[in-house]
């Protein structure tokens, strides 16, 4: 655990080699050494080294065999810090009772990618990883051989135990780190077969749960210190407005209230990284000395906003465009459906195309057309957007949740004009991210205050703040058509997908690759309303939109749902059309067969209300089937199968928690959430008006499987949450013989008097 | 302002707030206990869950001027050790994803455990709605607050 690293400063600190990486950790977070200080009890007090010896920049070894190992990237509830290390660890080979981890600061010379998303932590550092293990572990055995005046090929190690073969000489990793850090660094090591693994593949419990379980101070918003001020926002009320004029003097006055001002965190010739994404640069700002006082200070606070000319006008260009009278260029949901609807696919590009897809539609006995809608959703982490800042005039100093270090370091470069390297960006465990804290700005926001005041600062949202503030999984629109022969065969497919401001369509995922003839369109809608990437981008609705699609294909030819994309992807396999299909025919359909086997489909229980989907994203692939009832309008789901396949699985029960977990934020989402706008102002803005998934509405047991292939590990985060929507869609319609295509779907489900089948 | 004195987790202390200050940030800002968490600020996330007189409520909804002279009790002073029987349950079946509801959490459950040592399925569900996990741990929840029911010290 973290803890033991107290009193780090108090004693002698690394002693540091060249390093494999490319470069070194030296000093140590000062914040981390702050808190751990207050925890650190007697009892780990004692197993601290009084040596720590640095093999690599991801890990140090201390002389009483105790292993700090470092977890490059952000932890946002995916589990990467128990992880990460865990592979670290497997190469090393070390006992994983001894090893300590530490959320590593940024430092992308040693760590390459410190970042959280598209879910590529483990699958982008799995090399890396092993290597710093493989690597320090190497050297140890060099310097025990160079001790023994033995060779190495004679020595073997387990649990951090060097042994010698040939005699019955043993050394542990504490007694010779000193001797190892003199070696020179390996330039090739040899990485283990998975048939050695003993720590991949086996579960190990989240590293931080204790701390979690018993309130320890580990997120940014815990974050406290000698000085220090609260900020809060004061944002536009609507898209498409700004900031005018306020009325400060009353507020400055209120109790505890210490600067009311503006800020312009993104002034128009700075230049922006892709993550400086913010849809309202310029903010009021209320600071205080307490949480509180600065809330209240907010509500009593006279600000007039005014029209934006410049931000409303592309949209008061599409409202004519769209034949509406009195274009404001506020948005309204009713707008966006009509403009999706109408004018949107006036617009369409062709993405992808393969035989003769118009020909084959003309000729059709039968065409069918289904179009599927998604409303903008807010990301609601549940620890709202808030940083810590200390800026004085040279040196930057920022701690807090990030799931993007290395662009917010540049930004703050940018845009304080303080040098890189004095900007410090510390990590803390987040509330979640599922995107949101891709988008730094409220770092930015925090650095420009504290260098306005020259004092600490932590920034905080209101949850009313964060749910207004955009960012949002953008509204999305997708028609589909598929063309059947006088046989019933399918013999054309066709997806026209958009959406404001961006268009959900992969052109090349399946079914592309597995029918003849195959067209996709594109188009997109300007909007003022700001968005982001919002667990598992455009796949998190598409999925669900083309398996539902596919399902009412299967029925209308009289097909079984499951062997129906069976033999559409052995056409993929076997004799795929195109070439830039970018999936794996025979993962998707062994996903398939294995929620087919698991969740007892054949056995054909006919009572059951349920529904199946498989998606492929972010490299792994899923299926799911959904059993649901319906009990006063409501839907009561009874169970999911998952099946799993994103190669080597590192920590076996963690993933199930990440694939029950994407599973019921996929299901929560699709039922029940939506941020809508009238005259540009959302319409929700905490939890009473937007809904979440619950307790009781959290399906009553999923049931986890993982393929065992061998593959090198893919992406986990995101891919359960796609295909839960279809197969929702899919056991909703078993359930009430009525198909759903507008998410969320309870608002139909609401307007309709479902009947039950059995 | 003006000074109250509450009992915090066995605790008597001094604070000066505004009396309409929520005891959430009593804890938080004043007394830097920051296991209590804020989500909403409207009763409707249960990140705040305390007991008051043994009870689970929602310290955003409860002023520092209602809370005095009350029994409050925080994730903090659950136990000594963190080895409540709903801590140890969290632990064992690995609960937490981002972890940041899971106090909460743990405070609605012990409250219910307290009063009904062996809820059912919808007692559980009834007791728990209240708190919202962004990540979806629910039905570990419900796992881990089953084990604890069996718990001999439950």
């Amino acid at each position: 655990m973290s803890k033991v690293k107290t009193g780090i400063g108090r004693r002698s600190f690394i002693k540091s080699v060249s390093v494999a990486g490319g470069g070194l950790i030296i000093g140590f977070n000062w914040l981390a050494c702050k808190r751990t200080t207050e925890e650190g009890s007697e009892e780990m007090a004692m197993q601290m080294p009084d040596e720590w010896f640095e093999l690599n920049g991801y890990l140090k070894i201390g002389d009483n065999g105790i292993v700090t190992i470092y977890s490059p990237n952000p932890e946002i509830g995916q589990n990467v810090k128990t992880s990460m290390p865990m592979i670290v660890a497997e190469e090393l080979d070390v006992d994983w009772n001894n090893v300590i981890v530490e959320q590593a600061p940024l430092n992308t010379d040693v760590f390459t990618r410190q970042l959280a998303g598209g879910s590529q932590s483990i699958r982008q550092g799995w090399e890396s990883l092993r290597t710093a293990g493989a690597t320090a572990r190497q050297m140890l055995l060099t310097a025990a051989a160079n001790q023994w005046e033995v060779p190495v090929s004679e020595l073997s190690v387990e649990n951090g135990i060097i042994t010698h073969s040939g005699s019955d000489k043993s050394i542990g990793y504490g007694e010779i780190a000193k001797a190892a850090a003199q070696v020179e660094v390996p330039e090739e090591v040899e990485l283990k077969d998975n048939d050695n693994f003993k720590i991949i593949g086996t579960s190990r419990k989240n590293v931080d749960a204790k701390k979690i379980v018993t309130g320890k101070p580990l997120y940014g918003l815990d974050t406290y210190r000698d000085g220090m001020l609260i900020a809060m926002i004061v944002q536009p009320p609507a898209f498409g407005m700004e900031f005018k004029s306020m009325d400060a003097e009353k507020v400055k006055e209120m109790s505890g209230i210490t600067d009311v001002f503006t800020i312009d965190t993104y002034p128009e010739d700075m230049e922006k990284e892709w993550s400086d994404v913010a849809a309202f640069s310029k903010l009021v700002v209320v600071v205080g000395e307490s949480t509180w006082q600065v809330m209240q200070a907010k509500k009593a606070l006279d600000v007039e906003w005014e029209l934006n000319p410049k931000l409303t006008e592309q949209i008061q260009i599409l409202e004519k465009s769209a034949g509406m009278d009195g274009a404001s260029g506020l948005e309204s949901s009713d707008l966006h459906a009509s403009l999706m609807a109408n004018v949107g696919t006036k617009k369409s590009e062709i993405v992808r195309k393969d035989g003769e897809p118009e020909k084959a539609f003309e000729n059709a006995a039968r065409v069918i057309e289904r179009s599927y809608t998604c409303p903008f959703l807010a990301h609601n982490c549940l620890e709202p957007m808030n940083f810590f800042a200390d800026v004085t005039e040279d040196k930057a100093e920022l701690y807090g949740p990030i799931q993007t270090p290395e662009y917010a370091e540049k930004s703050v470069n940018r845009r304080l004009g303080i040098n890189l390297e004095n900007i410090d960006i510390q990590m803390t465990r987040m509330g979640g991210g599922f995107g949101r804290r891709l988008y730094g700005h409220f770092l930015v926001e925090a650095a420009v205050i504290s260098q306005k005041l020259g004092k600490p600062v932590k920034l905080v949202y209101s949850r009313e703040d964060d749910m207004t503030n955009g960012v949002y999984r953008p509204a999305y629109h997708v028609t589909y058509r598929a063309a059947l022969d006088g046989n019933n065969k399918l013999t054309a497919f066709h997806v026209n997908a958009g959406g404001i401001p961006e268009s959900p369509l992969f052109a090349n995922r399946f079914p592309a690759g597995a029918i003849e003839n195959y067209l996709a369109e594109s188009w997109m809608l300007e909007t003022n309303i700001s968005v982001g990437a919002w667990r598992a981008p455009r796949s998190n609705f598409i999925a669900g939109a083309e398996q539902s699609f596919l399902d009412e294909l299967a029925e209308e030819m009289g097909q079984d749902p499951i062997q129906f994309r069976l033999d559409m992807l052995k056409r993929a396999e076997s004799d795929p059309v195109g070439e830039d299909n970018d999936y794996d025919a025979a993962r998707y359909a062994g996903v398939l067969k294995m929620v087919r086997d698991k969740s007892g489909w054949e056995n054909g229980n006919t009572n059951l209300n349920r529904g199946v989907a498989a998606y492929y994203c972010h490299n792994s692939y899923v299926a799911q089937v959904l059993d649901l009832t319906i009990k006063n309008n409501e839907p009561a789901i009874d169970k999911v199968t998952c099946a799993v396949d994103c190669g080597i699985v590192v920590n076996p029960d963690a993933a199930k928690n990440m694939v029950e977990g994407g599973t019921i934020d996929g299901i929560g989402h699709a039922l029940y959430s939506e941020i809508t706008f009238e005259e540009g102002k959302p319409q929700q803005n905490n939890f009473d008006d937007y809904r979440l998934i619950r307790h009781k509405e959290a399906p009553k047991s999923i049931d986890v499987h993982f393929g065992n292939n061998g593959i090198d590990p893919t992406g986990l985060g995101e891919p359960p949450l796609p295909p839960i929507q279809g197969a929702l869609a899919n056991a909703l319609y078993k359930a009430t013989g009525k198909r759903f295509y507008k998410q969320p779907f309870i608002n139909e489900l609401k307007t309709q008097e479902t009947e039950l089948k059995t | 302002m003006a000074t109250f004195n509450i009992t915090i987790n066995g605790k008597k202390q001094a604070v000066d707030a505004d009396p309409s200050t929520p005891l959430l940030w009593v804890l938080r800002d004043h007394l830097k206990l920051v296991g209590t968490k804020y989500g909403c600020g409207i009763a409707q996330c249960g990140a705040c869950t305390v007991h008051f007189n043994g009870s689970a409520v929602r310290s955003c909804q409860l002023p520092i001027s209602s809370a005095a002279d009350n029994e409050i009790t925080t994730i903090e002073g659950l136990s000594e050790n963190g080895d409540h029987p709903v801590q140890q349950a969290w632990l064992e079946i690995d609960v937490p994803q981002c972890g940041y509801c899971q106090a909460g959490q743990i405070m609605s459950a012990s409250a219910l455990l307290k009063r009904n040592p062996n809820p059912s399925d919808s007692e559980i569900e009834n007791a728990m709605n209240g708190n919202i996990c962004r990540c979806g741990t629910y039905t570990r929840i419900k796992t881990a607050i089953k084990k604890a029911s069996n718990s001999e010290i439950a």
